[in-house]
């Protein structure tokens, strides 16, 4: 159901009865496989795109790489997961090349992130160092352009 | 002074469309399901490619025939895409567009009174094509319970001692017909028994939905020879405004039109041509991803129009349907001005593509989903108001 999945990437919120016409399904079809995918946790939640230029709460977000010592049993995944859990990382990665997890987390101010690296993240045993970079500004998240590109000007009627 | 135009251009009608665009234009704040090009901008890395060219100062002529690394790029890619080999260096010539191809290409196959078979409703330019080129324009009609494909039996009918060329475009634009090989076959013996050039204008053949395969006259069996294969980057890669097509054919035919080519035109547009070559060699992801996209929109539009009861089959290809409106007792330019009128959705009226398109309107669905919905929505209120008004006149 690739083209289902596809179609609900780009707007979650397209109508059902618009889907099934896209898909040449029933609407019952289409509800009945969105079911199934939530179900089986292939779509794991919906979620709004912000522009935080025009949204402008008070977040900071910061993009930590971090350095880790891999445990003898489980490797990286106890750390990751224990690193995960805290309410300020919305993203983590385990990453090849010169760092290991690739951590995006949202806090108040810089202050709040200074806190968190400080006292949650570097505290931790396996953590051998850290790296934090602060986002300036957004150009493209999750495929959508934050400046959209104007569509293309047509002819009103053309061969 | 007055100017005295030559008779046999007075002679040619003003395009259906063109009148319907200027109505269309004086109005404002229409959604138009009239547009025959992608909605789609250049993909990205094929406009950055263009950038990159120019950025190095490339901008003089180009050999007449074209880029020879744009050649090579189009020897390679029609050999994918329909399973023929044309030689880049002598059997290929890039040209403005494929409606340039095509009128140097009748230009140098046709004497004056020579007889083109084209199937019809068609492309606007095809008949005036042939008329300019000195030819004699023999529609022959598809029809709605064949889907629009092209009969060979409808062919054989045509054939007459004077006929040289037949023109083909499948999938079809207005219809969004296409052929089944063993029609394809069946013309292709005509062809070869009444010894005829054939002209395939090949510019939707990516757009097939459900992974159909396309298969091109040119791939048959003793074709090769007697065909010339246009095509072009314009509707596969969104690229319309580039002006780049392509015609392959033997030898003799490329170094006739070459002679055309050059003294009209002298070569397309460098730019263009490099901007074709990152489109053919690497453009296939995005092509595929756009088509997906049709592919969506022609579901919604068909069940959308069935649904409203005006008739229409879903086609294969192109991004074009084609309605049959008779139901509501209206001709095709009535309805398409009423419509335009009244709801202000443009569609075009099924006669701009000629006489047999009467009782059809073309509906493109290379627009935004949204605008889709919206024209769908309010041509079902279109109908209802249609129904009502006969009712209370009954």
């Amino acid at each position: 159901m690739e083209a289902l999945i596809d179609l609900l990437q780009k707007n979650a919120l397209t109508p059902r009865e618009d889907i099934a016409r896209m898909l040449d399904l029933s609407v019952d079809q289409v509800n009945a496989e969105i079911a199934r995918l939530e179900s089986e946790g292939i779509i794991l939640g919906y979620q709004a795109i912000i522009n935080r230029e025009k949204w402008d709460t008070d977040v900071v977000t910061a993009v930590i790489e971090v350095k880790i010592t891999p445990e003898r049993d489980g490797g990286f995944d106890r750390i990751a997961e224990r690193i995960s859990k805290f309410a300020e990382v919305r993203t983590c990665y385990l990453m090849s090349g010169g760092y290991d997890l690739l951590i995006i987390i949202e806090a108040r101010n810089l202050r709040a992130i200074a806190g968190f690296v400080a006292e949650k993240l570097s505290t931790i045993e396996a953590v051998q160092a850290t790296a934090t970079h602060f986002r300036l500004k957004t150009y493209k998240e999750n495929g959508a352009f934050h400046h959209f590109e104007h569509a293309p000007e047509r002819l009103a009627v053309s061969p | 002074m007055s100017i005295r135009i030559a008779d046999h251009v007075h002679g040619i009608p003003r395009s259906g469309i063109r009148d319907f665009f200027e109505v269309v234009q004086s109005m404002g704040d229409v959604i138009s399901l009239g547009i025959g090009e992608p909605d789609f901008a250049t993909p990205w890395h094929i406009r950055e490619a263009a950038i990159y060219s120019l950025e190095k100062g490339r901008t003089g002529y180009s050999s007449n025939l074209g880029l020879p690394r744009l050649r090579r790029s189009v020897s390679d890619y029609v050999n994918k895409q329909f399973g023929v080999r044309y030689e880049p260096l002598s059997e290929i010539l890039i040209s403005v567009g494929v409606s340039e191809a095509i009128d140097i290409a009748l230009r140098a196959l046709l004497n004056p009174g020579d007889e083109v078979l084209y199937h019809e409703p068609c492309y606007v330019s095809y008949a005036p094509s042939v008329v300019l080129a000195g030819g004699v324009a023999k529609p022959i009609a598809t029809h709605a319970e064949d889907n629009f494909a092209l009969r060979a039996d409808a062919v054989e009918a045509a054939i007459t001692p004077r006929t040289k060329v037949l023109m083909m475009n499948f999938p079809t634009n207005p219809t969004g017909g296409v052929m089944t090989v063993p029609e394809l076959e069946k013309i292709a013996a005509l062809c070869i028994k009444h010894d005829l050039v054939v002209l395939t204008d090949e510019i939707y053949s990516e757009l097939m939905y459900e992974d159909a395969p396309h298969t091109s006259i040119a791939a048959l069996p003793g074709m090769r020879e007697r065909t010339v294969l246009l095509h072009g980057v314009s509707k596969a890669f969104a690229m319309t405004g580039w002006r780049i097509g392509f015609a392959c054919a033997p030898k003799e035919l490329i170094e006739a039109m070459m002679k055309i080519h050059q003294y009209a035109i002298l070569c397309a547009p460098i730019m263009s041509q490099e901007a074709a070559i990152e489109a053919l060699d690497r453009g296939e992801p995005a092509m595929i991803k756009m088509r997906r996209e049709y592919e969506l929109r022609r579901n919604y539009i068909v069940r959308g129009l069935n649904d409203l009861g005006l008739e229409c089959f879903k086609p294969h290809g192109a991004f074009y349907v084609f309605p049959k409106i008779t139901s509501t007792g209206l001709t095709s330019r009535e309805f398409s001005m009423r419509l335009l009128h009244e709801k202000k959705v443009a569609v075009v009226p099924g006669t701009a593509f000629g006489a047999s398109g009467e009782g059809h309107v073309r509906c493109s669905y290379a627009t935004a989903l949204a605008q889709i919905k919206i024209a769908v929505e309010r041509i079902g209120e279109f109908v209802g108001e249609l129904k009502s008004e006969r009712a209370a006149a009954a």
